[in-house]
C-alpha cells in the first residue's frame, strides 16, 4: 500500500511520469468522442461547423500536392506507353509496371487528395433532415382507387367478357415465341429426344476409311504405340484416337489412359479379355463431372482426378475408391493389330463421362448382355 | 479567393438552358443538400458499385481485341513459348491482349482483380446490411434487388471467367457441362442448347460471350439503377446515436461533401484495382495453354467466389440412383445434383425470405430507420453466423487440396473432417454467436448502470482496493441506448390457458414459439448488475473529487 506513494514520488527524469488520480475526460476508452476537437463553431448554420482558417490553408497546401503527384504520375504513364513496348514476357512485364504503378500513383493521390479536402477544408456537417413514412396519404390512395375504378370502366374491359378472354388467349401464343425461338440453340439437326443417344457412343466403335479399327496414339505426339515398345510396368500414357488427335468433341470422350501392369498385379475388377499383354485402357474423362483424371500413383495404382478428388484403383477395374465418382472409369477394350500396333477392338461397353438422366443402369445392361462393364 | 455570390455565367447559362426543358431545378432543390449518415459500414456496397464501374470499361476495352470464337488458329503473336501451337481463335486473342497491346495486360488483370472485389463487395455490403437488420420494412424491396444482384454477379462471373479458353477456364467450363447434364430430365437438353450439341461444341465462347458483356451486364446495370434510385428516395439507414431518430437522418450533404468522398472512394477503389493489377499477377492464361478436354494441371481452382460450390463437389459422398434400373432414364448422380443446387439453394432462397419470415415471427410491420447493432437481436447474427460457417466450410474444402499440400494433411481426412463440419460448424457458430451476443449486451448493460473502467484505483476506509467508474460519454451512451427489444407476437396465454386466435393450429403454436424465442429483451440495458451503494458508489460526486467530472 505505501508502495504507491513512493511510486507517486519518483524521480522527474522518468517520463512518462506516472501520475495517480483520474485521467482527464477524453482520455479514458469510451471518454469523449473525438468529432468535437477541431475547428470553431460556424455559429450561422447549426450542424454545420466551419474549419479553422489556418488549418485549412495548410491543409489546401496538402492538397494541390497531392494533386500536383497526380499530374507527374499520369505523365509518366503517358511516357510510360510510347517509351515500354510489350512483346516478349519480360517487356511485357516492365511496360505493366511502369504503366500500373503510374496509374495507380496517380489514381490514389487524387483520392488522397480529395479526402483531406473533404475532411479537413469543407465543414464538418451534422445537418438533420427528416423522413417521412413511405406510404402514401390516405386521400391519394383514395383517388388513385378511384381513377383506377373509373378507368376500367370508362376502358370498357370490365364488360367486354368477350374482348377480356381472347386478349387472354392471344398473349398465350405470344408468350411462347421467345422460347420456341431457342430451339435450334442446338446444331446437330437431330430429334431432341434423341441427344442422349449421342452419350452412349465414342469413335472408338468405328473404322478408319481403310476398314482398320482405329489405333491408339499418344496425346500431343500423335504416335501410334507398338504394345512390344510400352513395356515397362507402371507406365502409363494420355491416348487419342488416331484421326482425331484435335477434334475437341471426340476428344472430351474418347481420350483414354493406358497403364501397363505386371499380370499379376490385375484384380478381377479388369475385364482380361480387353487388356493385351498387361495393357489397360480407361476412359480418362472422369464419371462425375468430366475432368480428365490425369493423376497417376504408380505404386498405388491409384488414379486421381484433380478436379474433385474421386480416387480409382487402376489395378481393379478404375473401381472408386475415394471421393463423389459413383462409378468406375469404364475400360475400353483393345487388343494390337497385325502390325503390332495397339487399337481399339470396339466402343465402350457403357457411356463415358459425368452420369446424366437417360444413362440408366449402363453397367447392369452391359453385363446382362454377356459383356463385363 | 473572394467568395462566390451568385453562379457563374458558364454554370448558370446552361443550367437555366436545361431547366427551361426539363424543370431540373425542382429536383435539384429537394435534392442537392439530400443527407447522407456516415459509418463505415455503408461504404461496403460502394465497393461494389465503383468495382461493377470498373469492369464496364475496362471490359469495354478488353472487347475491342477480344475474339470470342473457337475457330481453330496457329498462333503466331509475340509470346514466344506457343508459337505455332493451335488454339482457338479466343485463347489467341486474350494472348494479343496480353502481349502484343500495350496496357492490354494491365487492364486484362484490371478486370479480373474487379470482378473479384465486385463479388467480395457485394458479399460484405449483404453481410453488414443482414447483421444491421437494414433490410427490414421498407426496404425488403431493395434486400431481393441485392440477391438478384450477387446472383446474376455470379453468373456473371462465371461466363467471363470461361472466355480466355485456356486449360483452367476450360477445365470450370467442363464442371459446368457436368453440372448442367446431371439435372434430371433437362440435363441433356439443357447441355445440348447451350453447347450447340455436344461438349465443348463450338458455340459456347460466343454465347457466353453476348451473356458476358450484353445480356448479364444490362441487367446488372438496370438493377443496380433501381437499387440506387430505392435507396435516394427511401433514405440510408443510420446508426443509433445522438440526436439521430426513426425519423431523421443525420449526416452530410450530397453537395458538397458527400459527393466528393464517393469521387474519392471511387478512385481509391480504382486505385486499389490498378495497384493489384500491377503488382498481383492473376490469371497468367499463357502459363495454362490453350484448352484441350484431355488434359487439366493439378491445383485447378476457380475464383473465389465459386470456391463455395467446388467445396460442396468435392465433399459429397458418391451418391447415384438408377430409378428404372436398366431402362433409359431415372439416373440421379446425386453426388452432383446435391452438392451443386442444395447449397446455393439454401443460401440464396433464406436470404431472399428472411425478411419476410423474421416479420412472420416478430409480428413487426413498423418502418425501421435505424440500423441494429448485431449483438441486439443475437439470434438473427447467430443465424447469420451460421450461415457464413455453412459458407466458409464449403469455401475452405473448395481448396482441400491447397490445404492438405500445404499443412501436409492427408487429403481424405480433409474430406472426411468437412463432411462433418459442413453441419457441425454452423451449429456451433451458432450456439457460440449467440453466447457472445448475450455477453455484449451484458457489457452495454454494464457500462450504462455502471460506467467505464477510469483505470484509477482507489483504497476504500475499510482497506479494500476498488477501480473508480466513469460514466461513459454521452454519445457512446446514446448508440448504446438506441437498442430495441426485438420484437414479439402478442404470444401470451389469457388467464385461463388459451392461447390468442391464429396461435391455436400447428403452425400458429410453432409461430408462437419461435416469436418468443427470438423476440424480446434477454438483458434490458437497465440489469447491469444494480450497483450495491457501498463500494461502487465512487462513481459520480463521492467523496473522491478528482473522480468526479
Amino acid at each position: 500500500m505505501t508502495d504507491n506513494e513512493h511510486e507517486i514520488e519518483q524521480p522527474d527524469d522518468r517520463v512518462p511520469k506516472r501520475v495517480i488520480g483520474t485521467p482527464p475526460p477524453g482520455t479514458s476508452m469510451l471518454g469523449e468522442a473525438e468529432a468535437r476537437d477541431a475547428g470553431v463553431t460556424g455559429g450561422e448554420t447549426p450542424g454545420i461547423t466551419l474549419q479553422d482558417e489556418q488549418k485549412a490553408r495548410r491543409a489546401e497546401k496538402l492538397v494541390a500536392l497531392c494533386f500536383l503527384i497526380t499530374f507527374l504520375a499520369g505523365i509518366a504513364f503517358l511516357v510510360s506507353y510510347v517509351v515500354f513496348q510489350v512483346g516478349d514476357p519480360d517487356a511485357t512485364g516492365t511496360s505493366n509496371l511502369a504503366l500500373g504503378s503510374s496509374l495507380t500513383v496517380a489514381v490514389l493521390a487524387m483520392a488522397v487528395g480529395i479526402v483531406v479536402w473533404v475532411r479537413q477544408i469543407m465543414p464538418k456537417y451534422a445537418l438533420v433532415q427528416e423522413r417521412h413514412e413511405m406510404v402514401s396519404g390516405e386521400d391519394a390512395r383514395e383517388v388513385v382507387a378511384d381513377t383506377f375504378v373509373e378507368g376500367a370502366n370508362e376502358s370498357g374491359f370490365v364488360k367486354g367478357k368477350m374482348m377480356r378472354r381472347t386478349l387472354l388467349l392471344a398473349a398465350a401464343p405470344l408468350g411462347l415465341i421467345p422460347l420456341i425461338l431457342l430451339r435450334d440453340l442446338d446444331n446437330t439437326k437431330m430429334k431432341a429426344t434423341n441427344f442422349n443417344k449421342l452419350l452412349r457412343h465414342t469413335v472408338w466403335g468405328e473404322k478408319t476409311e481403310d476398314g482398320r479399327p482405329l489405333r491408339l496414339v499418344v496425346e500431343g505426339t500423335g504416335q501410334p504405340i507398338r504394345a512390344a515398345d510400352f513395356n515397362s510396368p507402371g507406365g502409363i500414357l494420355s491416348i487419342v484416337p488416331e484421326g482425331y488427335e484435335h477434334d475437341m468433341n471426340v476428344l472430351a470422350k474418347a481420350t483414354l489412359i493406358l497403364i501397363k501392369f505386371r499380370p499379376e498385379e490385375l484384380k478381377s475388377g479388369v475385364n482380361k479379355n480387353w487388356t493385351h499383354d498387361g495393357i489397360v485402357a480407361y476412359s480418362k474423362i472422369c464419371t462425375h463431372v468430366g475432368c480428365p483424371a490425369a493423376l497417376y500413383e504408380q505404386t498405388t495404382h491409384h488414379i486421381l482426378c484433380p478436379c474433385h478428388q474421386s480416387t480409382f484403383d487402376a489395378a481393379d477395374g478404375a473401381k472408386v475408391i475415394f471421393g463423389p465418382a459413383a462409378r468406375p472409369l469404364p475400360q475400353l477394350p483393345i487388343t494390337v493389330d497385325n502390325e503390332g500396333y495397339l487399337v481399339a477392338a470396339g466402343d465402350f461397353p457403357v457411356p463415358v463421362g459425368p452420369s446424366y438422366w437417360e444413362r440408366g443402369d449402363a453397367e447392369a445392361e452391359a453385363r446382362a448382355k454377356g459383356g463385363q462393364a | 479567393m473572394s467568395e462566390l455570390t451568385t453562379v457563374p455565367k458558364a454554370i448558370g447559362g446552361p443550367s437555366n438552358w436545361l431547366d427551361e426543358r426539363l424543370g431540373g431545378g425542382n429536383f435539384l432543390k429537394r435534392n442537392m443538400r439530400k443527407i447522407f449518415p456516415d459509418h463505415w459500414s455503408f461504404l461496403l456496397g460502394e465497393i461494389a458499385l465503383y468495382s461493377f464501374i470498373i469492369l464496364l470499361l475496362t471490359g469495354t476495352f478488353l472487347t475491342f481485341w477480344f475474339q470470342p470464337s473457337m475457330e481453330h488458329v496457329i498462333y503466331n503473336g509475340s509470346y514466344a513459348p506457343l508459337q505455332g501451337v493451335g488454339m482457338s481463335a479466343a485463347y489467341a486473342s486474350s494472348l494479343e491482349i496480353s502481349f502484343d497491346v500495350r496496357g492490354g495486360l494491365l487492364i486484362r488483370q484490371m478486370h479480373h482483380w474487379a470482378a473479384l472485389l465486385f463479388v467480395a463487395g457485394m458479399m460484405a455490403h449483404m453481410l453488414r446490411v443482414f447483421f444491421t437488420g437494414a433490410y427490414r420494412k421498407p426496404r425488403e424491396i431493395n434486400w431481393i434487388i441485392g440477391i438478384l444482384l450477387l446472383t446474376l454477379a455470379l453468373a456473371e462471373g462465371l461466363t467471363g471467367y470461361s472466355l480466355p479458353d485456356d486449360l483452367l477456364s476450360g477445365a470450370g467450363l467442363r464442371i459446368t457441362e457436368g453440372v448442367a447434364i446431371s439435372l434430371p430430365l433437362v440435363g441433356t437438353y439443357i447441355t445440348f442448347f447451350l453447347f450447340g450439341g455436344e461438349y465443348p461444341g463450338t458455340d459456347i465462347i460466343a454465347r457466353f460471350y453476348s451473356l458476358h458483356i450484353l445480356l448479364i451486364p444490362g441487367i446488372l446495370l438496370a438493377l443496380i439503377s433501381a437499387h440506387m434510385v430505392l435507396m435516394w428516395v427511401q433514405k440510408h439507414t443510420q446508426m443509433a446515436g445522438k440526436g439521430r431518430t426513426n425519423q431523421n437522418v443525420v449526416g452530410a450533404p450530397f453537395y458538397p461533401a458527400f459527393m466528393a468522398k464517393a469521387g474519392a472512394y471511387f478512385l481509391f477503389t480504382l486505385g486499389v484495382v490498378a495497384g493489384l493489377a500491377t503488382f498481383a499477377q492473376i490469371n497468367p492464361i499463357w502459363i495454362y495453354g490453350p484448352y484441350t478436354p484431355a488434359d487439366i494441371s493439378a491445383g485447378s481452382q476457380p475464383d473465389w467466389y465459386m470456391g463455395f460450390l467446388e467445396g460442396s463437389l468435392r465433399i459429397m459422398p458418391a451418391w447415384e440412383i438408377n430409378m428404372f434400373g436398366t431402362a433409359h432414364a431415372g439416373t440421379l448422380p446425386l453426388s452432383v445434383i446435391i452438392p451443386a443446387l442444395v447449397p446455393l439453394g439454401i443460401v440464396m432462397t433464406g436470404l431472399a425470405l428472411y425478411p419476410f419470415l423474421e416479420r412472420w415471427i416478430t409480428g413487426d410491420n413498423r418502418e425501421h430507420h435505424i440500423a441494429e447493432r448485431p449483438r441486439n437481436n443475437p439470434h438473427r447474427t447467430s443465424i447469420g453466423m451460421a450461415g457464413i460457417a455453412f459458407y466458409g466450410v464449403l469455401w475452405l474444402l473448395g481448396a482441400n487440396d491447397e490445404i492438405s499440400a500445404f499443412f501436409h494433411i492427408n487429403l481424405n481426412w480433409t474430406t472426411y473432417a468437412g463432411r462433418v463440419l459442413v453441419f457441425a460448424a454452423p451449429v456451433l457458430a451458432y450456439i457460440i454467436t449467440y453466447r457472445i451476443c448475450l455477453g455484449l449486451q451484458r457489457s452495454d448493460a454494464e457500462v450504462l448502470s455502471h460506467g467505464v473502467e477510469s483505470g484509477v484505483i482507489k483504497r476504500l476506509p475499510h482497506g479494500e482496493f476498488i477501480e473508480v467508474h466513469t460514466p461513459p460519454a454521452d454519445d457512446i451512451e446514446a448508440h448504446m441506448r438506441g437498442k430495441q427489444p426485438v420484437p414479439m407476437l402478442p404470444v401470451a396465454e389469457d388467464p385461463s390457458g388459451i392461447p390468442p386466435k391464429g396461435m391455436r393450429g400447428p403452425i400458429g403454436k410453432l409461430r408462437a414459439r419461435m416469436s418468443k424465442a427470438y423476440g424480446g429483451e434477454k438483458i434490458p440495458l437497465e440489469s447491469g448488475h444494480g450497483h450495491e451503494e457501498d463500494e461502487h458508489a465512487a462513481i459520480g460526486p463521492g467523496e473522491d473529487h478528482t473522480a468526479s467530472r
